[in-house]
């Protein structure tokens, strides 16, 4: 008996120290190595990469230009439009809409605080350039539901185009602004149209990704039993799916919105105007005051556009609460 | 379409493989042959139903009964091919509908199927009574009318005054009604029920069961009834399929099953039920000892009796139709009185007929009423005379279980009583182990 169990003890040991000595050479391999290739000089041959895409990009641009001249019409009409809407309405009209609404849903001490922002814009001068900003946002968000939502359905409904997207996405969200700045102003010339785009580049993936997966959470007894009494797939995603998955798409849409007010500062750089331009115009010129009031400005939209979306999505999931 | 007489729906050759791409046609023999176990080891697959066939009547109530893993739950998703079989022919009204393209999928979902489920799936965002219209609804009733029909279907299943609260709002039971209520509000043929009634409490689920009765005197729909619940199986079904590990291992109604299980499996889930509530007196029925035409002779009866050396008689019509009894001197009368045969003779008040399929259990306070230890008439639905019950012999069908139970309960003292005493090895030995125990887990949902 205690033979045998000395002898599996040693085994275990015998592993133990094994694994030791490989984790030593390996290590040591990899120091001797460098110290011999010291000396040697190594080189690959260039990937042309960047030549690559300049021709890619110049290719477009000629080629594709009536493709992004259709983009172009489309992103303009839909932002005069918006952006007149919020021109044409007074600055006193907005104030007490959003303060009563404030009042009646988020409560006194939350609309307390949004007139006190508002107001403060209003004061310091800037209320024009939030509207500016705020049609621009609103544009960049409309042309990020109707593409975004989409494209999360059809991820969720293919595991494939899921996988095949989540790289896309991931390059969407992480890449510097700046990369596609300059090529969206090759193809699109500057001003406010490639900010919208540079927009949704940055702040679509949210609205993406959320869709996809607020769509698959829904719970598939529900999904089943509706299916059942002979329900297709366009009854099951308006009537059902959708529905459902309500709450958890607003939080995307929420986080999407929050990005497009980010991206304000950096659209500016190509001609967005608004708030971002005064946030510019106070960097280059060392005028600290004057950034302070637009950021601050750029501050209260967005905590008045979170609060109200959020409310909104928190109102979805008490519909949709299953118990 | 459908010939007359045949079955509402029939299940014939059934095979679901999961994880398996079906070659269309016949089962291969790579399938066919090979135990669960093996083909899970090998290809990673999981047999879920081999080659399951029966058959449903119109307006019957067909009970398929199993433990969990036994494949009743995907069995009736084929029905309606929530999950797609691999393998087999289910033919309902005549249509195979594993031939159906999507389109006449949806719509025999919508016409001729509606279901319950066990978790309800009821939609949380709409209130009761949209969840009750949602078959008409994806059948695009107009709102209006759809809506009416599932006031008036609530109303059915006893939930008038909840029409406007949402589902989350309600106890489970009664939120199984709201899905029942659907389920009829739909009005299909086939009303399949997975496990409906398993996630409630026993009190909730004997007064669904007994609504579910209720409600199917004046619907008549044919039911597809799904548990792991014997006792709801027997109390519902008017067959019963039980089936293990994918397989169907006997069909039958309750008495068949009870009285002669296929297999020691099905025999170990039959132990504990109270038979008398379950086989029926013509279990106990003897041959009359004496069984008369209406047209006999008075003279003629008299004489019979005599033979027999009996009192009274069964007289029947020339079909074999249960008319009543003629005593030896309701006879000898009409022989006086020059009748040419005994038919004015016959009392009908004095016994009580029992339909042959009256379980022993409520046949026992009609015999206890029984003045004296005459035979009591059993008859078929036509009225055809199928043989007599002796009150005695039901009264004896009871006590032998009443002692039955006695004896059962004696010997699990007993044996409790040697594993209290340290016998620990001679109980184990004789009981089978947890694992075959088919009753293990029974109320598990």
């Amino acid at each position: 008996m205690k033979g045998s169990l000395s002898d599996s003890t040693k085994r275990v040991m015998d592993i133990k120290n094994r694994k030791w000595l490989i984790a030593g050479g390996v290590v040591g391999l990899f120091l001797l190595a460098s110290k011999l290739l010291q000396a040697v000089e190594l080189t690959l041959p260039r990937v042309p990469l960047a030549d690559g895409v300049d021709v890619a990009i110049e290719w477009a641009t000629i080629n594709l230009a009536p493709f992004f001249d259709g983009i172009k019409l489309v992103v303009i009409k839909l932002l005069v439009a918006i952006t007149a809407f919020f021109d044409w309405v007074p600055w006193i009209v907005w104030v007490v809409a959003v303060g009563g609404a404030a009042f009646r849903w988020l409560g006194i001490r939350t609309a307390v605080f949004f007139l006190a922002g508002l107001l403060t814009i209003v004061s310091v001068g800037l209320w024009d350039h939030a509207m500016s900003t705020i049609a621009l946002v609103s544009t960049s968000m409309v042309l990020i539901l109707v593409t975004g939502i989409p494209i999360g359905v059809l991820a969720s409904r293919s595991d494939r185009f899921e996988s095949a997207l989540r790289p896309v996405l991931d390059a969407m969200q992480t890449m510097p602004s700046f990369v596609y700045l300059i090529p969206v102003i090759f193809l699109l010339g500057s001003g406010k149209v490639p900010a919208v785009l540079a927009t949704m580049i940055y702040a679509t993936p949210p609205a993406i990704r959320l869709t996809n997966l607020a769509l698959r959470q829904v719970s598939p007894e529900i999904k089943e039993a509706a299916r059942s009494f002979g329900a297709t797939p366009f009854q099951m995603l308006f009537k059902v799916e959708l529905p459902l998955a309500v709450a958890t798409i607003m939080a995307g849409v929420n986080q999407s919105l929050m990005m497009a007010i980010s991206m304000v500062v950096i659209a500016s750089l190509i001609g967005a105007g608004g708030l971002g331009n005064d946030v510019l115009f106070a960097m280059s010129r060392v005028r600290v005051g004057d950034g302070f009031e637009a950021g601050l400005a750029i501050l209260v939209l967005a905590i008045v556009v979170d609060r109200s979306t959020q409310a909104l999505g928190q109102r979805a999931s008490k519909e949709t609460r299953t118990e | 379409m459908a010939q007359e007489g045949a079955p509402k729906l029939s299940v014939r050759g059934l095979w679901k493989v999961f994880g398996h791409e079906s070659t269309g046609g016949a089962v291969p023999a790579e399938i066919a042959n090979k135990s669960k176990e093996d083909m899970r080891e090998d290809d990673g697959v999981v047999l879920a139903l081999k080659d399951v066939s029966f058959d449903v009547n119109e307006g019957e109530t067909f009970v398929v009964m199993g433990l969990s893993g036994s494949g009743k739950s995907t069995l009736v998703r084929t029905l309606i091919r929530l999950i797609e079989p691999s393998y087999g022919q289910i033919i309902v009204d005549g249509d195979d509908i594993l031939q159906y393209s999507e389109k006449e999928l949806v719509d025999f979902r919508r016409r001729k199927t509606s279901m319950v489920f066990q978790h309800f799936g009821l939609l949380p965002h709409r209130s009761v009574l949209e969840n009750a219209a949602w078959g008409l609804e994806v059948q695009n009733m107009p709102k209006a009318k759809r809506l009416q029909i599932a006031r008036e279907t609530l109303d059915l299943v006893g939930l008038s005054g909840w029409e406007d609260y949402r589902p989350g709002a309600l106890s489970g039971g009664m939120q199984q009604r709201v899905g029942l209520a659907r389920a009829i509000a739909a009005d299909a043929d086939i009303l399949l029920m997975d496990e409906p009634f398993s996630g409630l409490d026993p009190l909730i689920r004997r007064d669904m069961q007994g609504e579910l009765i209720r409600l199917q005197e004046h619907l008549h729909k044919t039911l597809i009834f799904i548990t792991h619940d014997l006792a709801e199986a027997l109390k519902l079904g008017t067959h019963i399929a039980i089936m293990r590990d994918g397989v169907v291992i006997q069909i039958g109604t309750g008495e068949e099953i009870l009285e002669a299980p296929a297999d020691d499996y099905v025999a170990e889930f039959v132990r504990d039920v109270r038979r008398t509530t379950v086989v029926t007196v013509r279990t106990l029925m003897d041959q009359p000892d004496l069984q008369l035409r209406q047209s006999t002779t008075p003279a003629v009866a008299m004489r019979e009796m005599g033979k027999a050396g009996v009192v009274s008689a069964f007289v029947c019509d020339e079909e074999d139709h249960y008319l009543g009894m003629v005593s030896f001197n309701g006879a000898a009368e009409a022989k006086q009185r020059g009748d040419a045969t005994i038919a004015d003779a016959i009392t009908v008040d004095e016994y009580p007929t029992l339909p042959a399929d009256t379980s022993v259990e409520s046949a026992l306070p009609v015999v206890l009423e029984q003045h004296d230890e005459g035979a009591l008439a059993v008859t078929d639905e036509e009225g055809v005379l199928v043989g007599t019950l002796l009150p005695s012999s039901v009264v004896g069908a009871m006590v032998q279980e009443a002692q039955d139970a006695i004896d059962v309960r004696e010997a699990s003292a007993a044996l409790l009583a040697a594993s209290f005493a340290g016998d620990q090895e001679e109980v184990d030995g004789d009981g089978d182990s947890e694992a075959a125990d088919p009753r293990e887990g029974m109320e598990v949902s």
